[in-house]
């Protein structure tokens, strides 16, 4: 506060003091010196403020980001674990190539993300397009949808959903009331990345609150001048919401992709802990902790970091160059 | 525009005299789908909810909702049942909320008030880099975390958990409160800077009381984020003394049988209910966030 007080008191005397000076000759190119210094102090004390709101960030940035980034690059070349570790080259990325665990935790992951996410980005499409309307009661039903994805990621209903997809759970029961044997979905390795595709997909709230924020977006007038065209419910949706809402579609894929290849607590719990059964749930997060914090073998597990990164990297890299063909970003603006 | 709601007006009318009894029937259909749609969503949750009153054999037996006697045997049981009664798991979980709350709102809020209004060279690129951080996945930096706080002696100990967001390193919200503190009007600043207001003065008197909408979102994203976080939780919490909420349930579930999911299913609810009070609570201030940022 103060500083800037000093600031203020010191540009009065230049402005109204610096005119009579000119009467004597010698300390002409002063008030020229004196200028260009009060406006680098202020300058340079905005940078200082910048600088201490800043260092928390940038402590952070370089303690919990960045220097980990780097250590963890370099790990991946090692064979540290627990304190010990030599440069090993490139074995952890060859070993890689030939362990059938990481292959089937890639391919699991891949599964995972390619099924769940477009049939939940679809639901929050769908649900966001009838909520749209402007009926009585529709932020009641927003909220309904919306609550599942602010709970999905908690342990609780990961133990919630391993019991309604167990042998005697939830899904069976009902299944039984129209005679139908159910099968403990969670424990047989053809069905059990299946439930929690559908826990994903459960979850479709939060990307349907964006879809129902871009919907808004949308000026009636659009819909207005179709009608007058006479274009019908069909013709409306294709041909004005859903080119004007390509953009929050994009923006909504990008997200959850990343999203679903990082997914960890619902197949940790779901497989306690073991991505099972067969490794059917073995994401690649898990076999990363399975290496890195139940085996110790950091240096491997370093190096299966850097492929989900780098795995994640090239998605969002080709989702982002495949955008050029189908998202629109308006003519006019 | 007029004449659009000149030729727009009669058609509601004319529909309502030849059919408002089709208008209502198809609003009804409507309803009805999305009663329906909104039940299938919330079932599971309800149907845990009346399965943590019901007896051990009804749980694996009955789909509906009612219990046939109800049992807080379950919810006393299940909080004795671990090594320590659950509310030592609360309170465990509490301190780790609370830290990472009071870290987020000052950290981010300072870096947000740089980012938004002050000038410095790198600005541009170290919003980029923030950018960039909100993507990056915890699974590429969390072993050399691990090894870093393990050599501070810091494994088994709160502080992994929570130094790092005193450090400003949950970017979305920074970003969060930059789009927010962009939205006010610049001449406040000016007005308090001609009052004599430094900058800490400003972000302190000024910016950070109006910005009151974005730190509430900040504040319960942060307990809900917390509160469910399992991942770092685990890997960082060993000890027993120190587990929260979803380690004590991850341990309840994989120490005991079927014949306590009744109890297990008690303290699920009870790990819900804060979340659940919140989104009651801030609801608000959640939808604003997702629409603005698009976070989980």
């Amino acid at each position: 506060m103060t500083d800037n007080d000093v600031a203020v008191v010191r540009t009065k005397p230049r402005s109204s003091g610096a005119p009579p000076e000119p009467a004597a000759d010698a300390p002409a190119p002063k008030p020229e010196r004196a200028k260009r210094g009060i406006g680098t102090t202020i300058r340079s004390r905005e940078r200082w403020a910048a600088l201490s709101f800043m260092s928390p960030w940038f402590l952070g940035l370089l303690a919990i980001t960045v220097g980990p980034m780097v250590a963890s690059f370099y790990l991946s070349f090692t064979d540290y674990s627990l304190g010990v570790g030599e440069w090993i080259g490139t074995e952890n990325y060859e070993r890689m190539l030939d362990d059938p665990r990481l292959a089937q935790s890639v391919k699991v992951t891949a599964i995972y993300t390619f099924v769940s996410v477009p049939l939940q980005l679809a639901a929050a499409l769908g649900l966001a397009l009838l909520l749209d309307r402007g009926l009585r009661g529709m932020s009641f039903y927003r909220s309904v949808f919306y609550l599942p994805s602010l709970l999905g990621a908690s342990v609780a209903i990961a133990i919630m959903w391993r019991q309604v997809f167990g042998s005697e759970g939830l899904v069976n029961q009902v299944l039984a009331l129209f005679g139908i044997q159910g099968q403990g979905w969670v424990s047989h390795p053809d069905y059990a990345l299946g439930t929690l595709i559908i826990l994903n997909v459960w979850t479709f709230g939060s990307p349907m609150i964006i879809f129902l924020a871009g919907l808004r977006q949308i000026p009636a007038m659009y819909y207005e001048a179709a009608k007058v065209d006479g274009a019908g419910v069909i013709r409306r949706f294709v041909n004005v919401t859903l080119p004007l809402l390509t953009p929050i579609i994009f923006f909504n894929l990008v997200l959850q992709i990343i999203n679903s290849f990082q997914s960890f607590t619902q197949a940790f719990i779901v497989s306690s802990g073991k991505g099972g059964p067969a490794d059917s749930t073995l994401f690649l997060t898990l076999y990363l902790y399975d290496q890195g914090f139940t085996k110790f073998n950091m240096g491997y597990a370093s190096a299966i970091a850097w492929l989900l990164l780098a795995i994640i990297a090239i998605f969002t890299a080709l989702n982002f160059l495949m955008s050029k063909f189908w998202v629109f970003y308006g003519d006019n603006d | 525009m007029a004449t659009m709601t000149e030729t727009k007006a009669p058609a509601p009318a004319r529909r309502a005299q030849s059919g408002t009894a089709a208008v209502g029937a198809r609003r009804f259909v409507f309803h009805l789908l999305l009663t329906i749609a909104a039940m299938i969503m919330i079932y599971p949750l309800l149907w845990m909810l009346s399965a943590s009153f019901k007896p051990i054999d009804e749980i694996f037996s009955d789909p509906g909702l009612i219990p046939s006697s109800f049992q807080w045997s379950n919810y006393t049981e299940g909080w004795t049942t671990l090594p320590h009664p659950f509310h030592k798991y609360i309170f465990n979980s509490m301190i780790l909320v609370a830290g990472s709350i009071v870290g987020n709102l000052v950290s981010c809020s300072m870096a947000a008030y740089a980012f938004a209004r002050l000038r410095f060279p790198g600005r541009g690129a170290f919003f980029a880099i923030m950018l960039g951080t909100i993507m990056l996945p915890i699974h590429v930096v969390i072993i050399p975390q691990y090894i870093l706080f393990n050599n501070l002696g810091w494994v088994d100990t709160f502080w992994p958990l929570i130094v790092p967001k005193l450090l400003a390193t949950d970017a979305f919200f920074i970003f969060l409160m930059v789009q927010f503190i962009r939205g006010l009007p610049r001449e406040l600043d000016e007005a308090a800077s001609i009052d004599g207001c430094g900058y800490w003065g400003t972000y302190l008197r000024i910016i950070m009381p109006l910005c009151m909408p974005a730190l509430a979102t900040t504040a319960i994203f942060t307990f809900i984020w917390t509160w469910n976080d399992f991942y770092s939780q685990l890997i960082y919490l060993r000890d027993v003394d120190l587990q929260t909420v979803p380690l004590a349930l991850r341990l309840f579930m994989d120490s005991t049988g079927q014949t306590s999911w009744g109890a297990l299913f008690a303290m699920s609810i009870v790990a819900l209910g804060p979340i659940f009070g919140f989104f009651l609570v801030g609801q608000r201030y959640l939808v604003r966030g997702i629409a603005t940022t698009g976070i989980k």
